[in-house]
């Protein structure tokens, strides 16, 4: 049969009209990006609660009667699982992904709207499991979120017997919601794009997007993996991970396990995880930074190898988180150099983020605040990972607060920042309002330098050998009694940049009713899901044509040209002969 | 880790292959480019989002089997490895198993070619030798069930069980489209045209799971340890000690 390509046929534009089958069950991919970001949204506020219980008790020893040990662990445990998890790739992927896709290539729909469906709710079934582990018998695991063996399953560890288990079906869960997900964002950035919308034509976004969603593909059947043969190792007594041991002064059943495999496995999964949250925050501050700052991203094409070379380069470099595990000399050399390799493509991408604000028209509305801010302590936690990737620096830190305070300033802070710049920038076109801009800026200010209260002295307490995940420090020769300040301070400033959130979620909702009305195009953006007929988009997202783009996605600040930009699906013109003439001389 | 690592750069190969050959050096921003641009269709693939779907389907599946290989690779290298022995009964399901792809093929060139009554007969073909191969699975798990042999016995054989296990599940779940495709085939709701994709991608999906099954069924066999497999193929080629 004769291939049509998508945008050439024939579709029927059916507009679901009863309130189920428009909010609820869903084919649409605007709303089933909604869906996905506000149950990320809502189980990462469960997370950051969590983050509260360890801040105090780290502050304030022996003063919560309802901080035990155990639900210090369990606290610890969740928080990670839920923010990388559950709420940072759902949300980036599922959220971003489903949004922004379809209608920045100009396409009317993912490709299987049933399977996207279908994949958020089975991603909140996951959900809904992982919750449910708080309530059974002893409670969630406390393993720590890499959920080593043999301890995750140990009876000595909290939530060992029923808590680890949720655990571990919900992962499986969320991988296979994750899948249905990621095949729609993959054949879709292939298949599915409007005419004249070549590979490099798409913006950044769909790039990092698109690369994030590979690396999910690749990445998470090594999570599947370990979890179900974790699973195995709980329930039916198989020693996959589990060597001969003793415990409790029981000899166990089990024997000839290997708990590295474990780590092997789960690291292989674990760092691309890292860039599968990081790549689509890198995407999208690529198009905040240009939108306002007015000016064409500074050197796309090598920002868009840079992706690929990160994402291809987060497959190699696994072991460096297992350093402390024991290995041949050369092994870890190996993934040292890779590691290092690494900041290369990254700080391309930065100096190119810095180079785009040069000359730039700079507008600091709120989500270019966010930009901006995110390069800041993405440089911060990415300098401290050139410490932590050589084996000699990382072995004495490895197990101390220097490493709280680097994974969380480079995946946690700078990618949250990101989703709030994101959120600020598109919630113009999702809701059709607009927020409060001083609100905004308060809730920005707040996050922004409480962070660096928070993270900063964190680094310190690293190098002074505070070890990492310990209930209480008691009394030790090495720690001196400032550090009890210091942790007091850091949990004062905790509770009060999550308190600030609260600003955040105010401002959403009270906008989405009482907002100002806004434009089709507040930013003045060329990317098409500016250029759609109606704001918010109805279903199908571009009326009875689907547009055809012309252009690349940043011609800003154009000479001669209308409004200072030229929207990606205007045909060529005198105008688009200008923008030639300016890149010329740039 | 090593054939994770090998599955990491084929892939990385063919997606540099694919970026090279879609002009990724180009200059999007220029006159010149803008206008060869301007005539592009719209899709990567000339192939249907459905086929282009189960293809990125099949690249994570081989992942979650690569990284059992790796495994089972590193775990074999342990001193105490005990190789489990193989039913007998699995080269009768490896027989069978390629019985079904074959005839799922021969279906695939009979839709290609319209003629419904053979669709039929090959459908049936096709899904009655899945069933027989699973059955024979379970059989095979009976077998060595009753000889003392279960997931908790030794290391080999908690492999044994769950290599086999996942490999089936993955079979179950195709023959899951197969039974609506064949259903409503033989039960007169479908014309030919309606499931000529269901049954083309049945047939990739089938010959896929027929690969997975040898690679898997050789591995289970061998006595070899793939680090020594790997050395001797290293050496056979001049490069070895």
């Amino acid at each position: 049969m004769a291939y049509v390509a998508i945008t050439d046929r024939d579709v029927h534009l059916h507009d679901p009209q009863s309130f189920v089958t428009k909010y609820i069950w869903s084919q649409d991919h605007k709303v089933i990006a909604i869906q996905y970001a506000v149950t990320a949204i809502a189980v990462g506020l469960v997370a950051l609660v969590l983050s509260g219980v360890m801040r105090l008790q780290l502050a304030f020893p022996d003063t919560f009667s309802f901080i035990t040990p155990s639900n210090y662990l369990q606290s610890i445990t969740m928080h990670g699982m839920i923010m990388v998890i559950y709420l940072l790739t759902a949300l980036f992927l599922g959220g971003f992904g489903n949004y922004l896709i379809p209608l920045m290539l100009g396409a009317r729909d993912m490709v299987f709207p049933y399977l996207n469906m279908l994949s958020y709710w089975v991603y909140l079934l996951s959900v809904l499991v992982l919750m449910a582990s708080f309530f059974v018998s002893g409670g969630p695991t406390g393993a720590g979120w890499t959920l080593y063996p043999p301890q995750a399953i140990l009876p000595g560890t909290a939530g060992a017997g029923m808590g680890i288990i949720f655990m571990l079906v919900s992962l499986a869960i969320f991988i296979v919601a994750f899948t249905m997900g990621g095949l729609n964002y993959v054949t879709t950035v292939l298949q599915a794009r409007c005419r004249g919308m070549t590979l490099l034509r798409m913006p950044l976004s769909v790039w990092g997007i698109f690369m994030a969603t590979i690396l999910g593909l690749l990445a998470f059947p090594a999570l599947l993996v370990s979890a179900i043969m974790m699973a195995l190792d709980s329930t039916l007594g198989t020693s996959f991970f589990m060597p001969a041991m003793m415990s409790m002064g029981r000899q166990l059943a089990h024997d000839g396990g290997s708990p590295v495999l474990f780590q092997h496995l789960f690291w292989f999964f674990g760092h691309p995880e890292v860039y599968i949250v990081a790549l689509p925050a890198f995407g999208i501050v690529s198009d905040l930074l240009a939108v306002h700052a007015r000016k064409n991203i500074f050197g796309y094409r090598m920002m868009v190898w840079a992706i690929l070379a990160i994402g291809c380069l987060s497959f190699v470099v696994w072991a460096h988180h297992m350093y402390v595990s024991g290995m041949n000399p050369y092994f870890g050399f190996f993934f040292a150099t890779t590691t290092l390799i690494i900041a290369i493509p990254t700080a391309i991408k930065v100096y190119n983020w810095v180079l785009t604000l040069w000359h730039g028209d700079i507008h600091l509305r709120v989500p270019m605040l966010f930009a901006i801010g995110f390069i800041f302590t993405f440089v911060h936690g990415g300098l401290t990972g050139l410490f932590l990737g050589n084996v000699t620096v990382d072995l004495p830190l490895s197990d101390t607060f220097f490493v709280v305070a680097h994974f969380h300033m480079v995946m946690g802070v700078s990618p949250i920042l990101v989703v709030f710049g994101a959120i600020y920038h598109w919630y113009p076109k999702i809701t059709g309002r607009m927020w409060n801009e001083t609100l905004g800026k308060i809730h920005f200010w707040f996050t922004f330098l409480g962070a660096y209260a928070v993270y900063l002295p964190m680094h310190y307490l690293g190098i002074l050998g505070v070890p990492r995940r310990y209930f209480a420090l008691g009394e030790t020769a090495f720690i001196p009694q400032s550090v009890q300040d210091v942790n007091v301070s850091i949990t004062v400033a905790a509770l009060i940049i999550a308190s600030a959130q609260l600003l955040f979620l105010y401002n959403i909702v009270w906008s989405l009713f009482k907002g100002p009305k806004a434009a089709a195009n507040p930013w003045g953006a060329t990317t098409l899901e500016w250029q759609t007929p109606d704001t918010p988009p109805r279903h199908g997202n571009w009326g009875p044509h689907p547009p055809a783009v012309y252009r690349w996605a940043y011609d800003y600040s154009v000479p001669g040209a209308k409004d200072d930009f030229i929207a990606q699906n205007e045909p060529l013109g005198p105008a688009a002969d200008a923008a030639d003439g300016r890149e010329a001389r740039s | 880790m090593s054939v994770a690592i090998l599955f990491a750069l084929i892939v990385a190969g063919i997606a540099a292959w694919w970026l090279i050959a879609s002009r990724l050096t180009g200059k999007p921003w220029e006159k010149a480019q803008s206008e060869a641009d301007n005539e592009f269709a719209g899709a990567a693939l000339a192939f249907a989002p459905a086929q282009v779907g189960l293809w990125m389907f099949l690249a994570v599946v081989t992942s979650l089997f690569a990284l059992l290989v790796s495994a089972y690779g590193m775990r074999m290298e342990v001193g105490d490895w005990r190789p489990l022995a193989m039913p007998k009964i699995l080269w009768l399901n490896t027989a069978v198993l390629a019985l079904s792809s074959a005839a799922f093929q021969w279906t695939r060139v009979a839709a290609r070619h319209g003629e419904a009554e053979r669709v039929k007969g090959g459908l049936l073909a096709s899904g009655v030798f899945a069933i027989a191969f699973v059955a024979g699975q379970l059989l095979a798990w009976q077998q060595l069930y009753a000889s003392g042999q279960f997931l908790a016995s030794n290391i080999a054989s908690a492999f044994f069980f769950l290599l086999t296990g996942l490999h089936g599940l993955h079979l179950l779940g195709g023959l899951v489209v197969w039974s609506r495709s064949t259903a409503r085939m033989w039960g007169g709701r479908a014309k030919l045209a309606d499931i000529r994709m269901s049954i083309e991608l049945c047939a990739v999906y089938w010959h896929y799971l027929l690969a997975v099954w040898l690679l898997l069924f050789a591995l289970l066999l061998s006595r070899t340890t793939l680090r020594n497999l790997w050395l001797g193929i290293c050496s056979a080629v001049g490069y070895g000690p």
